[in-house]
C-alpha cells in the first residue's frame, strides 16, 4: 500500500464486508423463520394442493402458506391463486 | 463427569480439528485428562495434525464393534501424558457410528477423563450429528466469509433441535463463536466481515478470534497442535481460549491492525 492508496482507502470506508453483512443478515433472518415453522406445513400445502388440482389447474407456486404469531394466538393463512379461466 | 465438547461447523475447512487438537493440547497440558475424538469416520485426519498417525491400530469404530477395547485404541500423546486420541476409521462406513454405540464409549470415557473433545466432520449428515448428539457444549468453528458465517447458522439450528439435550428438554447445549482465519488488515479495509458483525448476524458468545497465521500450516506439516507455539499469535489466541473456555475473563487479542513504523506506512504495506 503506497501513500496514495492509503488516502483513497480512508475514503472508500464501505468495502464488500458490508455487502456480504447485509446479504447474511436477510438470509439468516429468512432461514431461521423457516426453521421455525411447523414441520408439518410443507405436507399440508402438498396435499391442499392435490385437492385443489382435482377440480382447477394450478401451478406448483400457486399456493403459499404461512403461519403468524400474534399474541397468543397462531393465524393460518392459506392463498391460493385461481387461473383467469377455469381449468377444466 | 466428564464434559463433552463438540467442536462443528457446518462448512468444511474452516478449522475444525486445527481447533480440536489445540484446544485437547491446552486443556491438557492444565492438567485435565482430555480424550479427542476424529468423528469423520472415512476421511481420518486428526491423527496428523496431532503427530501420531504411524501409532493408529485400532479405531472408534473397531471398539464401537467391540473388536478392541479403549484401552487398545486409546493413543497417549508424547508430549502430554493427560492427553489421548481416538482415532476415526479409515475404512469403514460412516454408518458404522450408532447412537447407541457412539453413547457407549462416550460413557465408559466418561468415567476416566475430564473432557471429551469431539471434532466433527464436515457437513450436516450422519457424522456430524453424531459428534454433536451427545454434547454439553459447542465450539461453532466460523470464518469471517459468507458461506462459513451461514452454514453455522445452520448448524446453531441442528444443535438446538437435534441434539440429546433437545430430545430429552434438558438444558441446551452451551454454544460459543470461535472466528478463526481472522486478518484484521483486511477488516480494516472493509474487505472482511468484522468480529461485531459475525457476532450481530449469530448471536453467540463468542470464546475466541484466530488470527490468520502461517504458523497453523507450520503445525500441521510438521503434526504439532499449534497451541504448542507460543511464539505464534495463533497460538497464543488459542491458549487465551482454552483460559476463556475455563471461565478465565481474558480481552480478546489480535484484533488490530499491527502498527507499522511510519516509513514502512508510506512507502510499502
Amino acid at each position: 500500500m503506497n501513500l496514495l492508496d492509503y488516502f483513497r482507502n480512508k475514503q472508500k470506508k464501505s468495502g464488500t464486508a458490508s455487502i456480504a453483512k447485509e446479504r447474511l443478515q436477510i438470509l439468516v433472518a429468512h432461514e431461521r423463520s423457516a426453521r421455525n415453522t411447523h414441520s408439518y406445513l410443507p405436507q399440508l400445502q402438498r396435499e391442499l394442493l392435490e385437492v385443489v388440482r382435482k377440480y382447477v389447474t394450478v401451478d406448483q407456486d400457486a399456493i403459499t402458506i404461512s403461519v403468524e404469531q400474534e399474541g397468543t394466538q397462531e393465524i393460518l393463512e392459506l392463498n391460493i391463486i385461481l387461473p383467469d379461466s377455469p381449468g377444466r | 463427569m466428564a464434559r463433552i465438547i463438540v467442536v462443528t461447523s457446518g462448512k468444511g475447512g474452516v478449522g475444525k480439528t486445527t481447533t480440536a487438537a489445540a484446544m485437547a493440547m491446552g486443556l491438557a497440558l492444565r492438567g485435565h485428562r482430555t480424550v479427542v475424538i476424529d468423528f469423520d469416520v472415512g476421511l481420518r485426519n486428526l491423527d496428523l495434525i496431532m503427530g501420531c498417525e504411524r501409532r493408529v491400530v485400532y479405531d472408534f469404530v473397531n471398539v464401537i464393534n467391540g473388536e478392541a477395547n479403549l484401552h487398545q485404541a486409546l493413543i497417549k500423546d508424547k508430549r502430554c501424558e493427560k492427553l489421548f486420541v481416538l482415532p476415526a476409521s479409515q475404512t469403514k462406513d460412516k454408518d458404522s457410528l450408532t447412537k447407541e454405540g457412539v453413547g457407549r464409549v462416550l460413557a465408559e470415557l466418561a468415567e476416566g477423563f475430564d473432557y471429551i473433545i469431539c471434532d466433527s466432520p464436515a457437513g450436516i449428515e450422519h457424522g456430524a450429528t453424531m459428534a454433536m448428539y451427545y454434547a454439553d457444549d459447542a465450539i461453532v468453528v466460523t470464518n469471517p466469509e459468507v458461506s462459513s458465517v451461514r452454514d453455522s447458522d445452520r448448524m446453531l439450528g441442528i444443535l438446538s433441535s437435534r441434539s440429546r439435550r433437545a430430545e430429552l428438554a434438558d438444558e441446551p447445549i452451551r454454544e460459543f463463536l470461535l472466528l478463526t482465519r481472522y486478518s484484521p488488515t483486511r477488516v480494516a479495509a472493509g474487505e472482511m466481515l468484522s468480529v461485531e458483525d459475525v457476532q450481530e448476524i449469530l448471536a453467540l458468545d463468542l470464546l475466541g478470534v484466530i488470527p490468520e497465521s502461517e504458523a497453523v500450516l507450520n503445525a500441521s506439516n510438521s503434526g504439532v497442535p499449534v497451541i504448542l507455539n507460543d511464539k505464534s499469535e495463533a497460538g497464543q489466541a488459542y491458549a487465551d481460549l482454552v483460559g476463556r473456555y475455563l471461565g478465565e475473563k481474558l480481552p480478546h487479542r489480535f484484533l488490530e491492525v499491527p502498527k507499522k513504523g511510519l516509513l514502512s506506512r508510506l512507502f510499502k504495506g
